[in-house]
């Protein structure tokens, strides 16, 4: 068994600094193994988020080396062998040591409208989803709300943009909304205004640093920028959406049709 | 979190299905000694909850026909899992957090409660902390629902997070509440053991439902060889047909790895004691053999079991479609906990209620996979309509303002604490490991009265170094603090765990005891209730469990 140094970050929102701890690593180990073995043997108070340590709750965000990661997926072995730098998320406010307020999230994830359901297909209240068209928005659903995307994007983390723009993690929300093949609702208008879609630059930072491999950027921006664009700077397609029924992608199946008419109601 | 779905007869994909196969199939898996009112409740109920999900957004996996897709797990008859790939779990909890943003629920993220407030017999309110800023609360109300899910942290060897600190039990055991069936916790069969550092972590059962199968070192599937008498009618008696199985043959019987997990977990345990285990203590668990049964093999296991394939490749750089998984029984569950009326889940205390795995009752001595999370959707929203029903009918208790003093002047005590005469000082994570680790040896998958009596020693002496553990720092976020609390929770649900395990002389679902290796059926007529006295001591009694009406008794009779 060989040892370890990690440089982890004490302080508050007052301050603090960098304190160095030296552990004994074995083969397998993650980093936040190495925070538990320093919580339990050199630090009782060291602050820090974790509940699943499998990857699925994203509460142990971190910054390993200076990059976002979760703390729980991030082998030793993978990392260079000098010391190891752990601090908190940079974007959020510091409660202390590793741990940040991310509630913040939690606030702007009202701005956007809920999910609004056509009525059921069939009499028993249920609807019918082809899996093709639910694949898109399974791949959004699988967010684990780390926020490690929100924390990455420069508008959030450096120009503090805050209070315009509800950044990537809520894009992958309104998209998963928008692209959900039973949803009715328009929420184009407030992703221009009140969710700042626009402040985005495309930068992908977001994308790199998803533990879920979400394509962030190219599945959930880029689409939902398009389809703001052509709302509103279109104005045949401005026309055309005044006109036209709200559809999925479109794989067609069988309905019955005697179900079509049934309040949404009847499903609950 | 969970994997590998929730278990509801919506029959989507075998239309044989129904409320009745359901309930006699929880009846079987826990053996008889379920509340079998809240396993009918529950088996009519779930596709309505199921179905109330996807009406909020939930998006499960599809039939062919458009319809949500069900999987085949063990102990159910039919394809029974509505599932997510294997992320159920996370589906459903963002399902319900983003349907309750807009219904004006007030959540308090982080809060921990560490003691219930009566007024005289009822309930009247929590008391708590919250854990970024280590402010106490006070919550006052009419009704209270318990949610706190299970015990797992009490074993060295678990799949549950944290949190599983068996708060809600102790804290309803605390405030007079009767618990129940608290011998029976189940070891999940598949659980990771290599590297050391995810020992416990869950592999789903989703991996046997899709084909895979337990070896031993010289690659023989064992589980043929010891398929018990009441399960043999369904069960595949060759490999060809659990194949079959798994790949929706409606006429196939169930291969053997998908036998109750209490069962599958002692043959694994068998096989490591022969000497037949693999080379860090478990069995082999491959999926990656049906390429030969499939074209496009890998890439079918990466769709259907994605998390499974990243928590391999990532933790152990592991490829599970190329190579089978090292696996092992892990505590995953607790059937027991606290005692609650069937239809309205009122504990034996006036205006608590408790509901998902805090509670006792539907699954009897094992509970079935896919089964807990439609338990907590059906009983949770029982819970929900019971509670607010006594609330609108009673008006608030009064909040005794000593109970709060003494609460938190216990809740800081080991900040206060001073070392002991020699100078020296225990944290609280120490005696954690310590009992984690009894715990785990002596009353673990395989119990023997002499060990529990020495289990109820060592707690004795676990309460001691309880008493005198220091925590140092601050209330923020303080980790060595809310250790040092979540510490006395663990020690009470221990004891209550042990004391039914002495008390239950036979060996039934996730309770096995050597020294009385079978079933006995004057065992089986009653549930083991714990309770604690005037005195503050625990007792233990056996409520005899009522007679099931005639409806159901034909139901089991005509599935058996
Ligand atoms: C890895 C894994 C996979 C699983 N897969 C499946 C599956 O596929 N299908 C299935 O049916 N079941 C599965 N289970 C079981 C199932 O997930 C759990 O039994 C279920 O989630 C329990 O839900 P619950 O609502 O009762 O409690 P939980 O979901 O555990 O919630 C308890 C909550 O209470 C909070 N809490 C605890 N103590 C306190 C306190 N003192 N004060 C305030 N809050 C407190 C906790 O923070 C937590 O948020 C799985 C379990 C695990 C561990
Ligand atoms: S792509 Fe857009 S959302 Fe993502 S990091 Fe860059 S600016 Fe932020
Ligand atoms: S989109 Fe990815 S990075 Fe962002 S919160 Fe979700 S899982 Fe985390
Ligand atoms: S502890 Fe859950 S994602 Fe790391």
């Amino acid at each position: 068994m060989s040892t370890a140094t990690f440089r982890i970050w004490r302080g508050d929102s007052a301050g603090g600094q960098f304190v160095d701890y030296t552990t004994k690593v074995a083969e397998g180990m993650v980093v936040l193994d190495a925070v538990h073995a320093i919580q339990a043997t050199q630090a009782n108070d060291l602050a820090c988020r974790w509940n699943c340590k499998a990857g699925r709750c994203g509460s142990c965000s971190a910054e390993i080396n200076g990059r976002p990661r979760l703390m729980c997926m991030t082998r030793l072995d993978e990392l260079p062998d000098e010391s190891i730098t752990v601090e908190p998320m940079k974007t959020f406010p510091l409660i202390r040591d590793l741990v940040t307020d991310v509630s913040w999230n939690y606030q702007a994830k009202k701005k956007i409208k809920k999910f609004k359901p056509r009525p059921p297909d069939a009499p028993d209240g249920t609807w019918r989803m082809a899996q093709a068209d639910v694949d898109r928005v399974q791949e959004f659903r699988k967010c684990i709300e780390c926020f490690l995307c929100q924390d990455v994007c420069h508008v959030l983390r450096d120009h503090n943009k805050l209070a315009e723009f509800v950044g990537p993690r809520l894009l992958v929300f309104a998209a998963a909304l928008e692209m959900h093949p039973l949803d009715t609702e328009d929420r184009l208008p407030e992703l221009k205004r009140s969710a700042g879609i626009g402040y985005c630059n495309i930068t992908k930072c977001c994308t790199k640093v998803c533990p879920e491999n979400i394509k962030i950027t190219d599945n959930a921006i880029i689409p939902l920028k398009e389809r703001v664009v052509d709302e509103f700077y279109d104005p045949l397609g401005w026309l055309w959406k005044l006109v036209r029924p709200k559809t999925g992608s479109g794989s067609e199946l069988k309905v019955p049709s005697s179900g079509l008419s049934q309040s949404p109601k009847a499903a609950v | 979190m969970a994997e590998g779905g929730v278990a509801a007869a919506l029959a989507n994909v075998d239309d044989r299905d129904n409320w009745r196969v359901h309930f006699a199939d929880t009846m079987r898996g826990g053996q008889y000694v379920n509340d079998w009112r809240m396993a009918e409740l529950h088996a009519k109920e779930a596709p309505d909850r199921v179905r109330e999900l996807e009406a909020w957004g939930a998006v499960f996996d599809r039939t062919p026909d458009g319809r949500i897709l069900q999987r085949n797990f063990g102990g159910h008859r039919y394809p029974r899992l509505a599932h997510v790939g294997d992320r159920t779990g996370l589906e459903m909890i963002r399902t319900l957090q983003d349907h309750g943003i807009h219904q004006g629920i007030q959540v308090h993220m982080e809060h921990t409660i560490v003691t219930l407030l009566k007024d005289g017999e009822r309930v009247s309110g929590a008391f708590g902390y919250d854990r970024e800023r280590g402010r106490f609360k006070l919550f006052r109300a009419k009704a209270v629902v318990l949610a706190t899910g299970g015990i797992g942290r009490a074993y060295k060897i678990t799949s549950n997070s944290w949190e599983y600190t068996a708060d809600g039990q102790s804290l309803a055991y605390n405030a007079g509440a009767e618990l129940m069936d608290m011998e029976f916790v189940q070891f999940h069969p598949t659980g990771m053991i290599w590297p050391p550092s995810v020992m416990g972590i869950l592999v789903t059962e989703g991996v046997r439902g899709e084909g895979g199968i337990l070896l031993n070192k010289n690659g023989e599937r064992f589980m043929f060889s010891s398929i018990p008498e009441n399960y043999r009618a369904q069960t595949a008696d060759n490999p060809e047909e659990g194949w079959r199985y798994t790949q929706g043959d409606k006429n196939a019987k169930r291969p053997p790895e998908l036998l109750t997990r209490d069962h599958v977990s002692r043959c694994i345990m068998n096989e490591v004691k022969a000497g037949r285990g693999s080379p860090h203590g478990g069995v082999f668990l491959d999926i990656a053999w049906i390429k030969e049964k499939l074209p496009n093999a890998a890439e079918h296991i990466k769709k259907k079991l994605p998390s499974m394939y990243h928590q391999f490749m990532q933790l152990a750089n592991l490829d599970i479609t190329k190579e089978p998984m090292e696996v092992g029984p892990t505590t995953h569950y607790i059937m027991g906990g606290v005692r609650v009326n069937s239809e309205t889940q009122m504990a034996s205390v006036p205006g608590l209620f408790a509901a998902g795995e805090v509670a006792a009752g539907l699954h009897g001595s094992n509970r079935l996979g896919g089964n807990s999370l439609s338990d907590l959707l059906v009983f949770g929203k029982r819970a929900g309509e019971f509670a607010a029903k006594f609330a609108k009918e009673h008006n608030a208790g009064v909040i005794d303002q000593t109970q709060i003093e003494e609460a938190a002047g216990e809740a800081l005590a080991p900040f206060d604490r001073t070392p002991g005469a020699n100078g020296s000082s225990e944290g609280p994570y120490q005696v954690q490991y310590d009992l984690q680790e009894m715990m785990q040896n002596l009353v673990g998958i395989v119990r023997y009265q002499r060990e529990m009596e020495q289990a109820l020693k060592e707690l004795a002496k676990f309460q001691e170094r309880c008493r005198k553990v220091v925590v140092h720092g601050h209330r923020e976020y303080n980790s060595g603090w809310h250790t040092a609390l979540d510490l006395q929770h663990l020690l009470t649900v221990s004891e209550a765990i042990t004391r039914a395990a002495i008390e239950r002389k036979e060996s039934r679902g996730g309770h096995f005891r050597d020294d009385y290796p079978n079933k006995d059926a004057a065992e089986g007529k009653f549930n083991i209730v714990v309770h604690r006295a005037g005195d503050g001591s625990m007792q233990i009694r056996r409520e005899p469990i009522p007679e099931m009406p005639e409806y159901l008794k034909q139901i089991i009779e005509e599935m058996k």
